[in-house]
C-alpha cells in the first residue's frame, strides 16, 4: 500500500514492530538485508483514516449553558494549550461565543472551533500544503511543513486557527505544539483514531448538558446523522458554501 | 573547515560501528531499557531519522499510530535520569537524542513541539525557564532564583 502526500512525495506503508515479532519470516528477512528493503515491505498496518467516513459535530445550543465552559477546559487539558492573559494573541482551539439576535434580543451560547469544512479556505490558501484535510474530513495542520505564514488564519471565516507566539514546554505527548506554527482544533484526532470521541464532547456530556454529539455524518445509523435528518440545523456562515462538518441546532 | 570537521566526525562515527566511548571513539550512548530493535543497532544509528520521518507521515495523513518509529514512544525505552531520578529533557546534554547529535553537530527541531520525556509527569522548571528566556513576560515569583541556581550549577559542571 502506498499513499501520496499533498506535497507530492510517496509514502510506503510498512509493517509495525509488533508484526515483526509476530512473524519470524519477516524478521529473518529484516536481519538478512538490513537497510535495503525495509521501507518497501507490504504493510499490514491499517490506516485509521477511512475515506468512507466524515467526522462531524452537532451542537445543540438550547442545551449549551451560558456560564458553562467545560468543553473549553477539557480541550485545554487534553491538548495542553493555555492563554497568557493576552486576548489578542492567545491561542484558542475552541471558545464560547454568545450570539444575540438584534431584533428580538434572543441570546444563544455555543462553542465555536474549527468547523472542519468540506471545502476549507485554509487549505486553499496554504502555500506549503501544511494545511490539509484528511480523507475522513478532519482538517489539520501538518506542523512539520507549516512555516507560520498565517494565511490560513486570515482565510478562516470562523477565526478557528491560532498562531503560537511563545516557546512551549511540557507538551502532552499526543499533542505536540510549538512556537512559530499555526494550530487549531484537531477533533482530537489521536482519540478518534483510537476509536474514541473528542475531549470536549466527553466533557459536555459529563456535565449533563449533552449539547454536543460527535459521529460519522455519512453513516445513516449514527446518532448524529439521525438527529441531523430529523431536526433542523444550520451551518455557520451558510452563505460561504463551505459545507462544514460542525452543525448547530436551535441557534 | 567546519564542514570538513563534521564530515570527519561522521566518518569516524559511522566507521566506529561497534566501537563505543569505552574505546575513546564515538559518543557515549545512554543505555536503553526494553526490547532492542529488530532492525539492529547499526541500522537504527543510520536510519532512525528516515524511519521517524516516514512514520510521521503515516500518522499525520493516515492516522496510523502504532508505528515502529513513533517519536512519542522512543522515550519509553530511551530515558536518561538525572541524579534525582527524574528523566532529563533535551535541554540536558545527557539526553539520549543529544548523545550522538552533539557529537556529530546535528541539530533537530523536533523538541520545539514534541515532548522529550515520557508522558505524564511535569517536566522540571529549569528546562521551561531556559526555553522561555528572560524576555518572555510571564515570569512568576521565584523564577529568577530557579534559573540562577540552574545556571550556576550548569556552569560549574565540567564539560
Ligand atoms: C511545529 C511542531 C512540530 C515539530 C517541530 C515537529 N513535530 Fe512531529 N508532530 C507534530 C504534530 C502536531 C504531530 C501530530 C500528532 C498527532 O496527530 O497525534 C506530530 C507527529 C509526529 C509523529 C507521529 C506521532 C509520533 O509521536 O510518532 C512523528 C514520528 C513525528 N512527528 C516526528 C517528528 C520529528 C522526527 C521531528 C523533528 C525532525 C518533528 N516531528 C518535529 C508537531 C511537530
Ligand atoms: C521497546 C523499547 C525501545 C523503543 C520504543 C525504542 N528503542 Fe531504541 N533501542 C532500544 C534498545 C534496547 C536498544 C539497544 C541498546 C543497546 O544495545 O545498548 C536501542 C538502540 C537504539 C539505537 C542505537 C543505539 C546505539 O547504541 O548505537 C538508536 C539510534 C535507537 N535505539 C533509536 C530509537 C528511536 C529513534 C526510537 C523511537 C522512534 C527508539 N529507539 C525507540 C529500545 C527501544
Ligand atoms: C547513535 C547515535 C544517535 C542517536 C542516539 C540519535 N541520533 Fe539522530 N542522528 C544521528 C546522526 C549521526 C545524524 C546525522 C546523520 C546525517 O547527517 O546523515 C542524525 C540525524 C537525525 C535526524 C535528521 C536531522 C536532519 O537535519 O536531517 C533526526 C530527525 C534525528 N536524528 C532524530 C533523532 C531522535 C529523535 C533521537 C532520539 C530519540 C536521535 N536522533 C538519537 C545519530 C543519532
Amino acid at each position: 500500500m502506498s499513499f501520496r502526500m499533498p506535497n507530492g512525495s510517496e509514502v510506503e506503508d510498512r509493517p509495525t514492530r509488533r508484526d515483526f515479532f509476530k512473524s519470524g519470516a519477516a524478521f529473518a528477512t529484516m536481519t538478512l538485508a538490513p537497510g535495503v528493503t525495509l521501507m518497501a515491505f507490504g504493510g499490514s498496518a491499517t490506516a485509521a483514516v477511512d475515506a468512507g467516513k466524515r467526522w462531524g459535530l452537532l451542537i445543540d445550543t438550547s442545551k449549551c449553558a451560558e456560564d458553562c465552559d467545560a468543553c473549553v477546559t477539557a480541550c485545554k487539558t487534553e491538548n495542553g494549550w493555555e492563554g497568557h492573559g493576552e486576548a489578542e494573541r492567545d491561542v484558542q482551539w475552541i471558545r464560547k461565543v454568545t450570539l444575540r439576535n438584534k431584533a428580538t434580543g434572543h441570546e444563544s451560547s455555543m462553542p465555536v472551533m474549527c468547523q472542519h469544512c468540506e471545502s476549507p479556505p485554509c487549505v486553499d490558501v496554504c502555500p506549503t500544503g501544511a494545511s490539509f484535510k484528511r480523507d475522513d474530513g478532519i482538517v489539520l495542520v501538518d506542523k512539520h511543513t507549516c512555516i507560520g505564514c498565517r494565511y490560513c488564519m486570515m482565510a478562516c471565516p470562523f477565526k478557528a486557527r491560532s498562531f503560537v507566539h511563545e516557546p512551549v514546554t511540557n507538551q502532552k505527548t499526543h499533542a505536540p505544539r510549538g512556537q512559530g506554527t499555526v494550530e487549531g482544533c484537531t477533533l482530537c484526532v489521536h482519540r478518534v483514531d483510537a476509536g474514541g470521541i473528542p475531549a470536549c464532547v466527553e466533557a459536555c456530556s459529563a456535565t449533563g448538558n449533552g449539547a454536543m454529539v460527535f459521529g460519522d455524518l455519512l453513516d445513516p445509523s449514527s446518532e448524529i446523522a439521525q438527529r441531523l435528518a430529523e431536526f433542523p440545523s444550520v451551518a455557520l456562515r451558510p452563505d460561504l458554501d463551505l459545507n462544514p462538518g460542525v452543525r448547530y441546532a436551535e441557534i | 573547515m567546519k564542514l570538513a570537521r563534521i564530515f570527519l566526525a561522521l566518518c569516524l562515527f559511522f566507521s566506529a560501528g561497534a566501537l563505543s566511548a569505552a574505546d575513546g571513539v564515538g559518543p557515549d550512548i545512554p543505555q536503553a531499557t526494553g526490547e532492542p530493535h529488530p532492525e539492529g543497532n547499526d541500522y537504527m544509528r543510520r536510519w532512525h531519522m528516515e524511519m521517524l520521518k516516514h512514520d510521521r507521515d503515516l500518522t499525520m495523513y493516515l492516522g496510523i499510530r502504532p508505528t515502529d518509529s513513533s517519536l512519542a514512544e522512543c522515550f519509553e525505552c530511551h530515558t536518561v535520569k538525572d541524579e534525582a531520578g527524574v528523566p532529563v529533557t533535551v535541554a540536558d546534554e545527557r539526553h539520549f537524542c543529544r548523545a550522538c547529535h552533539d557529537y556529530a553537530a546535528v541539530r533537530v527541531d523536533c523538541f520545539d513541539c514534541h515532548r522529550s520525556t515520557p508522558a505524564d509527569f511535569d517536566e522540571p522548571a529549569p528546562h521551561a525557564m531556559i526555553l522561555r528566556g528572560p524576555r518572555f513576560r510571564s515570569w512568576g515569583a521565584g523564577d529568577a532564583d530557579v534559573l540562577l541556581a540552574y545556571l550556576s550549577q550548569a556552569m560549574t559542571e565540567p564539560n
